[in-house]
């Protein structure tokens, strides 16, 4: 069991920037992302798309902005716990007891859910089929490729992830490439050494088809693919491969008896506290009357959501105003003379 | 100013009053018409405001800039009709078009 003064759920700018607000009043935090890396949906959505209107920084990328975060909270050594997911939040005397889907537990008074619009996952086949394999043979991510070995394996999707592992798995697999549209949004180094492939025979190419159907007794066999006009065909697989991106999902959050205005927690203005005491939400994820999905917004109700959370954390001291360019306390938190 | 109808994937129809300048997605969102998601707020960064256009309207619509079909590509059952209702921009020109919600956007 992890004791700390905050949980924070969701590693995106908004996440980060309330850590920062922590650090400098003296409050510790640990950092939930279901993500394998930092930054939320700068990074996974537009790292490369620039952004204009965080203030006196005139143009910088997901990636940018991501990074100069890191820097700035550097100093407080938080924790972050990357490829896990809070599942469920209960509550114990004055504490949240927070477990996470990897088995980890955190003891906290406070939680701040900064999780945009929920936690990514994979879009997967829309084929009702498809569940009954899915994480045995029908499969949105690899984690060992050597199941692949001299075996069929059709790969749906036109990305980066779709095209660097048909390519991959070419070498030792017989490999179907299906994509809805002739042009692929893959780097365009990948999408030549693909039709080289096909060329060759060693891929087989299927543009404008989708999926149909899979097959099987048990095991997986074969998976229909249907064209535009809606000719179907029929392709050996022991593996399918679904490569269409991610998708926002809410998930437990909805379960955690929070009210919920669509997909957004409703919060007061005044420190962005939820109806559950001591859980408070910030950034893409709350709501209330005037609220602008805005990275800036995120920072105005991060830095007010941390002075809300120094009252349970500290019940018995009196949280005091100060400034950085003033304060030796606050200097001393940053490490710096 | 345009009137444009929704059509959610039960049938039900929604007609609105859309302004010019807005886009056919946040007609449908300040309207609380049920079926767009619109979780990226309009910046074509998901594929939750994916409609299909009604046949005959598809090709009088402006046509769709760069990366526009790499999201459809991850959008649930795009097909050669489909558009990021984000992406479509309101004008007099479009008074009467009609989009086809997918089942569902996630």
């Amino acid at each position: 069991m992890i004791k700390t003064d905050v949980v924070i759920i969701g590693a995106g700018p908004t996440g980060l920037f309330c850590a920062h607000q922590l650090g400098i009043i003296g409050l510790k935090c640990e950092i939930v992302d279901n993500l394998d890396k930092i930054g939320g949906q700068c990074i996974e959505l537009y790292p490369d798309k620039p952004i204009y209107d965080i203030p006196a920084v005139p143009e910088c990328t997901g990636e940018e902005l991501t990074n100069n975060l890191l820097e700035q909270i550097k100093p407080f050594k938080f924790n972050f716990h990357l490829n896990d997911r809070v599942q469920e939040l209960t509550n114990e005397n004055d504490n949240w007891i927070v477990k996470t889907n990897s088995g980890k537990k955190f003891q906290t008074p406070n939680v701040v859910i900064a999780g945009g619009v929920g936690s990514f996952e994979p879009r997967k086949f829309s084929t009702k089929s498809a569940e009954k394999f899915d994480g045995t043979s029908v499969l949105y991510s690899i984690k060992d490729k050597t199941i692949f070995k001299d075996k069929s394996v059709a790969i749906f999707g036109g990305g980066d992830s779709a095209l660097d592992w048909a390519i991959e798995l070419s070498n030792i697999s017989k490999v179907s490439l299906i994509h809805r549209r002739d042009e692929f949004r893959g780097a365009p180094a990948s999408v030549q050494k693909i039709k080289e492939l096909s060329k060759k025979n060693i891929i087989n190419l299927f543009t404008k088809h989708s999926i149909k159907d899979v097959k099987g007794n048990g095991s997986l066999d074969e998976v229909e693919i249907k064209s535009e006009e809606g000719e179907s065909k029929i392709l050996k697989a022991d593996y399918v491969l679904g490569f269409f991106g991610l998708i926002m999902q809410l998930g437990p959050i909805v379960e955690w008896g929070l009210n919920l205005d669509k997909k957004a927690i409703p919060v007061n203005t005044e420190n962005f506290e939820t109806n559950k005491k001591g859980i408070f939400a910030i950034g893409d994820i709350c709501t209330y009357p005037g609220k602008l999905k805005l990275i800036l917004s995120g920072f105005h109700e991060g830095a007010l959501a941390a002075r809300g959370c120094f009252k349970y954390a500290r019940p018995n001291e009196k949280y005091r105003f100060e400034f950085t360019t003033a304060s030796n306390t606050i200097k001393d938190r940053l490490g710096v003379k | 100013m345009a009137k444009i109808k929704y059509i959610e994937y039960n049938g039900k129809e929604h007609v609105v009053e859309v302004q010019n300048g807005l886009t056919v997605m946040e007609g449908a969102v300040q309207n609380d018409i049920p079926g767009i998601d619109a979780d990226c707020g309009g910046s074509m960064s998901c594929a939750t405001c994916h409609v299909y256009v009604k046949e005959g309207w598809y090709d009088k619509l402006p046509k769709k800039e760069m990366g526009e079909d790499d999201m459809l590509d991850q959008a649930y059952e795009p097909n050669s009709k489909s558009r990021l209702s984000c992406q479509i921009m309101v004008s007099d020109d479009l008074d009467g078009l009609s989009v086809y919600m997918p089942e569902k956007q996630v």
